[in-house]
């Protein structure tokens, strides 16, 4: 690829002091998303707060500061809870965000912890009423008396003010916990996916939803898989996929019947018996699965690798790339440090042509699917000044050649772990979570998708 | 043996992971707890394929609640198939013993009674089972008798008692002069 990307200053997410070293746990970001049309991205965090960014319009006065995000709106989504009947504590923590489609001046997106998923209207005021008969300008009721003619409110400018409000809450549904939500491209329902089932809703019901997936066994005992991840095809309402623990991917059609426990396509790569080991259940667990954006391709993340697949071919993967290979010595050291827990998701860019995922001590890889070309970048305060053009790491596995610059496998700080990553739809502009701060990567030079 | 070594201790990490996983905030991770099972099973199997092929001759028999590993030889009812991954967990789930060695040898004496259960399913009381998704108290007294002094404790008949609450009697109390743990 070898373009040069650019990088604005990392947002601290919580504007706090840039230098302390220690991360509070409620600012960890725990989701990222851009919206449809790249003008706004909005990071979730573990204490329920979701800050949203706004593009800066592009101003020919000010060049450099064409394209930046800047915060414009923060708040607090979901509180933590406590279900008396269980005696568990509900973390606040936002596990996904998705946005709707623009359909009016207000921007809505989803926003879900491990049980309730909220619609959320963000919408801006910038003009207020003044001129009230009855009240003053502050507010206080007139005296009647001194009132002495009528007069019609007009509109005037303030500054612009972001407004947010809970439009929906969508509870009491998910017996165990959320991991995905999905608009669906009929724009009117969603689907929300917990590790046995998947519920269809409509945006505008709350007491109600369908149960569309459902594989909890009669008997808990015979459990053997869950679902990691769902999403609703691109264009055709009636099609979702959901991957699972065991690393098989489910085409659904919802036009086959109510209940979608049969899938219409299964996808599934044979495991490789020499590759066995105590791990080879835990690390060909998907994390994440998306749609490409033509709606032709899926991208699943496991441990060790990012696969694409055709829809139209279930027996194997058509590509697979390896992420860190250099780890699958090290599994046992990893379950034990429960970095092999992680769940890594992974992004398409808007043509489907490069895709992207997260690893380890900051680093997050690209891969271009045409040239086969890929890259490992760092997100991290010391090799991302402003406008600096980010180097290319490398990370040596044991034994192997070591150049200067390289990282050895052993000195990766596995704390620093990049899980959630997402892509602009139509720019290469790329957001990245490294635990509390937000880097946003732009590549100046070639910012048209090829 | 190198590979014996590894399952042991992946098995022990394996089930403090789960005993941690009950006290952590948010409650039970059910797809995190699935993983550490399976994990669980592939090191038990690995385990115990192991020990066989290092020692097929079985040792001087010991008592049936001994909570040395090579017991469970003496125990090797015929056949051995699959065991269910689910009773590994549900001896996990019991309140962890001291040390990692102790809870390992708890995996496997669960192998006894869980064989017991293979040979004879129409036996098979239904019991109370924990499942994984549900916070089941683990405090609840065991339904063994209080032995008196001087009485031995001998081997569980078919599916009288439950693993978890066997597992722990036998595991911290190896010698047999132990009254029903109440936990």
């Amino acid at each position: 690829m070898g373009e040069d990307t650019d990088t604005t200053p990392a947002l601290n997410h919580r504007g706090f002091l840039p230098d302390h070293n220690y991360v509070t746990e409620a600012d960890i970001i725990s989701t990222v998303e851009f919206n449809h049309t790249g003008e706004l991205l909005a990071t979730g965090d573990k204490g329920g707060r979701v800050v949203i960014f706004q593009r800066e319009p592009e101003s020919k006065t000010e060049p450099f500061a064409q394209g930046e995000y800047n915060v414009y709106s923060t708040f607090q989504s979901h509180e933590p809870e406590f279900d008396y009947l269980k005696s568990l504590e509900i973390e606040e923590k936002i596990n996904k965000i998705r946005w709707l489609p623009q359909q009016n001046a207000a921007h809505f997106l989803l926003s879900t912890n491990d049980k309730t998923i909220k619609l959320w209207k963000v919408s801006e005021r910038d003009k207020r009423p003044e001129g009230y008969n009855l009240k003053d300008e502050e507010g206080r009721i007139k005296d009647i008396s001194t009132v002495t003619s009528l007069q019609v409110p007009v509109l005037k400018p303030m500054d612009l003010m972001v407004e947010v409000s809970p439009r929906r809450v969508f509870a009491n549904a998910h017996t165990y916990h959320v991991n995905s939500i999905s608009v669906n491209s009929d724009y009117e329902t969603y689907m929300s996916a917990d590790d046995l089932r998947i519920n269809l809703w409509h945006l505008d019901i709350t007491d109600r939803s369908f149960n569309i997936v459902d594989i909890k066994p009669t008997n808990m005992e015979d459990l053997t898989e869950v679902i990691t991840a769902a999403e609703f095809h691109p264009h055709h309402c009636n099609l979702f996929v959901y991957s699972s623990s065991k690393g098989t991917l489910r085409l659904c059609d919802m036009r086959e019947a109510a209940l979608c426990d049969k899938h219409s396509k299964l996808f599934e790569e044979p495991e490789d018996p020499s590759a066995r080991s105590f791990f080879s259940e835990i690390i060909s667990s998907v994390s994440d699965v998306k749609f490409s954006h033509s709606g032709r391709y899926l991208l699943t993340r496991d441990y060790l690798t990012a696969k694409v697949w055709d829809l139209n071919m279930e027996s194997k993967p058509l590509e697979t790339y390896q992420v860190h290979d250099y780890l699958r010595s090290k599994l046992c050291s990893l379950y034990e440090n429960d970095c092999i827990f992680d769940k890594f998701e992974c992004a398409w860019n808007g043509t489907d042509s490069v895709i992207m995922t997260g690893a380890y001590n900051n680093f997050f890889r690209m891969f271009d699917r045409n040239t086969k070309r890929d890259v490992t970048l760092e997100a991290s305060r010391e090799s991302s000044k402003p406008r600096a053009v980010l180097k290319p790491r490398r990370v040596c596995a044991a034994g192997g050649k070591r150049r200067k610059d390289d990282i050895s496998v052993d000195s990766l700080d596995f704390t620093k772990k990049i899980l959630h990553t997402a892509w602009h739809p139509t720019e290469n502009i790329i957001a990245i979570a490294a635990t509390n701060n937000l880097y946003i990567f732009q590549d100046k030079l070639n910012n048209e998708m090829h | 043996m190198e590979v014996n070594a590894e399952a042991r201790r992946i098995l022990a990490v394996s089930i403090s992971k789960l005993y941690a996983s009950r006290t952590q905030r948010g409650g039970l991770r059910l797809h995190r707890s699935l993983l550490v099972s399976l994990v669980m099973r592939s090191a038990r199997d690995i385990y115990h394929a192991s020990r066989e092929s290092e020692a097929p001759g079985a040792p001087t028999p010991q008592e049936p609640m001994d909570s040395s590993p090579s017991s469970e030889e003496q125990k090797q009812l015929p056949p051995q198939e699959a065991e269910p991954a689910q009773t590994e967990p549900q001896c996990a789930l019991s309140p962890a013993p001291q040390t990692a060695v102790e809870a390992e040898e708890c995996a496997c004496d669960s192998e006894i009674t869980e064989d017991k259960e293979n040979m004879s399913p129409a036996a098979r009381q239904s019991r109370k089972r924990r499942s994984k998704a549900s916070a089941a108290p683990d405090f609840l007294p065991s339904k063994r008798a209080r032995l008196e002094p001087g009485e031995e404790r001998y081997a569980a008949p078919l599916g009288s008692c439950r693993v978890g609450a066997s597992c722990i009697t036998s595991c911290l109390f190896p010698h047999n002069s132990a009254c029903c743990a109440s936990l």
